[in-house]
């Protein structure tokens, strides 16, 4: 197994310990929330869409390290990008952190630092559930999602 | 009321040699990520003796036949072991009779059955069924789902801060409707063991049946189920050693002999015609189809193998090992221990501050140490104290003082990592 330094970078502890944009959203277009029910973990994901654009995007909720890092680092990437790019954005994380495919160089941004995550095969939900929530509140998707 | 306090330790001075024992147990000499595998999840599952490896292949090897119904030498000889091993079961829980003995697939089909089978048909709307609120899941859901169907329903006892089994409110909560008490003997999550003698002597004064989950106790504590004087008791073969895949219900046998079968099948019937079918004996009537018989097998190799180490001391080993485990994690700047009852079987529950649970198992298994992370499928407990869940490490008898070394320093590096 790699060394723990590769899964907990230095940016995964800031926004652990600082996350970005962790409110709810007053007139929020879209939300869901998520469930893990490995470790009983909750994420709710808030996005303001205008014109196929997200304008804004908040979550709540978390849990551990990766899984909270990971919901800040991605409310930070979504900010600005249309809605029809989320789905390639998803594949592109989902590839990176199952280990099936690597990023082209630099198609992921930041999100890179959760690269590590692939190679702690326990922990791909942690990463995931802030974006399978994602992927719920745009499909309009009632209820929650779950990682299980 | 006579109240007896339950046996946890014993005389002292009987010698127990853990590092010795820990030889017997192969997996134990794993690297796990390039370390010497610590494991602290026997909570979850225990590791097997090279005894009860041998006793599958052995039987495999040698004895594989159907039980019950072969006219063939090697159809005795596996229905003769299966047979024994379900005497050995009756002897290590010192049930009066191996009719009492029900084999199911683990501690929740042994729960299942005694709730649709038992619970069931003596249930209506205005009765209830009594637990605590230390249950695993599967001491909890296949009681709401007969509530479900019945109408009746679910009381809970509280448990206090420090992981007790609150006795006050068990007495206000036993009322004149509840049809049954159905508790666990030890906490798989916080450790607690249960004043069980107290619990069933009070359920036996208001003529109460009393259903223990053993689960968590079978490979720490003796249990005598005559003594104990409950009136189901049902426990897991892999968390005492044994194979996954087997577990036992006693019951008494008044209680089997009023009981509908379960399930239908082979092996539950004495004749079947398309008009009526008679069913076979107590026990068999509960084990349709044909069963885990190398499992049997298996799991009473494994009880053979805790009866030779000694029960008294393994929960003394045990005790001195918890003893020791909660004095080098408490000094631990950030760490709070959940459950700290006045008597526990040897699991500690803990957290840390500005660290997930999950982030420390990870730490800790990137350092070969296995601990189980979560709600520890008791989701109400964890609400009870408003956490989302905890690290658990879970000690069996081959853990060490350097397990418990190897533990300590492992969350030394957890909190040096997330300083």
């Amino acid at each position: 197994m790699s060394d723990l330094r590769d899964l907990y970078q230095e940016v995964i502890f800031d926004h652990y310990k600082r996350p970005r944009n962790r409110h709810a959203l007053e007139h929020a277009s879209h939300e869901a929330e998520g469930h893990n029910p490995l470790c009983g973990d909750n994420v709710k994901v808030y996005l303001e869409v205008e014109d196929g654009v997200i304008r804004d995007v908040g979550f709540e909720g978390g849990g551990c390290a990766i899984a909270t890092a990971s919901a800040s680092l991605m409310t930070e990437a979504l900010k600005g990008r249309r809605v029809d790019e989320v789905e390639h954005l998803f594949d592109g994380f989902h590839d990176m952190v199952t280990g099936h495919a690597t990023p082209a160089d630099g198609e992921l941004g930041k999100l890179e630092v959760l690269g590590g995550v692939r190679e702690f095969p326990a922990r791909v939900k942690c990463a995931t559930l802030a974006w399978h929530t994602l992927r719920a509140a745009l499909d309009q998707r009632h209820g929650r999602v779950s990682t299980e | 009321m006579k109240i007896e306090r339950e046996v946890v330790g014993t005389p002292a001075g009987i010698p127990f040699d853990a590092a010795s024992l820990r030889l017997d147990f192969p997996i134990l000499r794993e690297r796990v990520n390039g370390k010497p595998l610590v494991y602290l999840d026997n909570g979850a599952t225990t590791q097997k003796p090279e005894a009860v490896i041998e006793a599958l292949a052995d039987y495999y090897r040698h004895d594989n036949a159907n039980v019950h119904r072969g006219v063939h030498a090697l159809s005795q000889r596996a229905t003769d072991r299966y047979e024994a091993a379900r005497g050995a079961v009756q002897r290590f829980l010192n049930a009066e009779s191996s009719r009492e003995i029900v084999f199911v697939r683990g501690t929740t089909e042994a729960i299942n059955l005694v709730a649709q089978s038992f619970a069931r048909p003596r249930l209506g709307p205005d009765d209830d069924i009594v637990i605590s609120a230390m249950e695993h899941h599967s001491n909890i859901v296949p009681w709401q789902l007969v509530c479900a169907a019945t109408g009746a329903s679910l009381r809970v006892v509280p448990v206090d801060d420090a992981g007790e089994f609150s006795f006050e409110a068990f007495e206000k909560l036993v009322g004149p409707r509840t049809r049954l008490v159905a508790v666990t003997h030890v906490s798989n999550a916080i450790g607690t063991v249960l004043p069980l003698q107290r619990i069933v002597a009070l359920a036996r004064e208001r003529k109460v049946p009393v259903l223990v989950d053993g689960a968590q106790a079978v490979s720490h504590l003796p249990v005598d189920v005559r003594a104990l004087d409950c009136d189901f008791y049902a426990f897991s073969g892999h968390k005492v050693f044994g194979p996954t895949g087997i577990g036992a219900l006693y019951a008494k046998a008044r209680h089997l002999e009023a009981m509908p079968p379960w399930q239908g099948g082979g092996d539950m019937i004495r004749t079947v015609t398309f008009g009526k079918t008679d069913f076979a004996d107590i026990p068999a009537r509960f084990e349709a189809g044909t069963p885990n018989i190398a499992g049997a097998i298996g799991l009473a190799a494994a009880l053979d193998y805790v009866e030779r180490a000694g029960r008294p001391a393994i929960a003394a080993w045990e005790h001195e090992l918890l003893a020791y485990a909660t004095e080098r994690l408490a000094a631990i700047p950030g760490l709070r221990i959940y459950g700290t009852a006045r008597e526990k079987a040897a699991i500690l529950s803990f957290t840390l501050d500005g660290m997930h649970p999950h982030d420390v198992g990870t730490i800790l298994d990137a350092g070969g140490i296995a601990i189980r992370a979560g709600h520890h499928c008791a989701m109400p407990l964890m609400q009870r104290y408003g956490i989302p869940g905890t690290a658990r490490a879970s000690f069996a008898l081959y853990n060490t003082r350097e397990d418990v070394d190897a533990l300590a320093a492992g969350i030394d590096e957890a909190r040096r990592l997330f300083a």
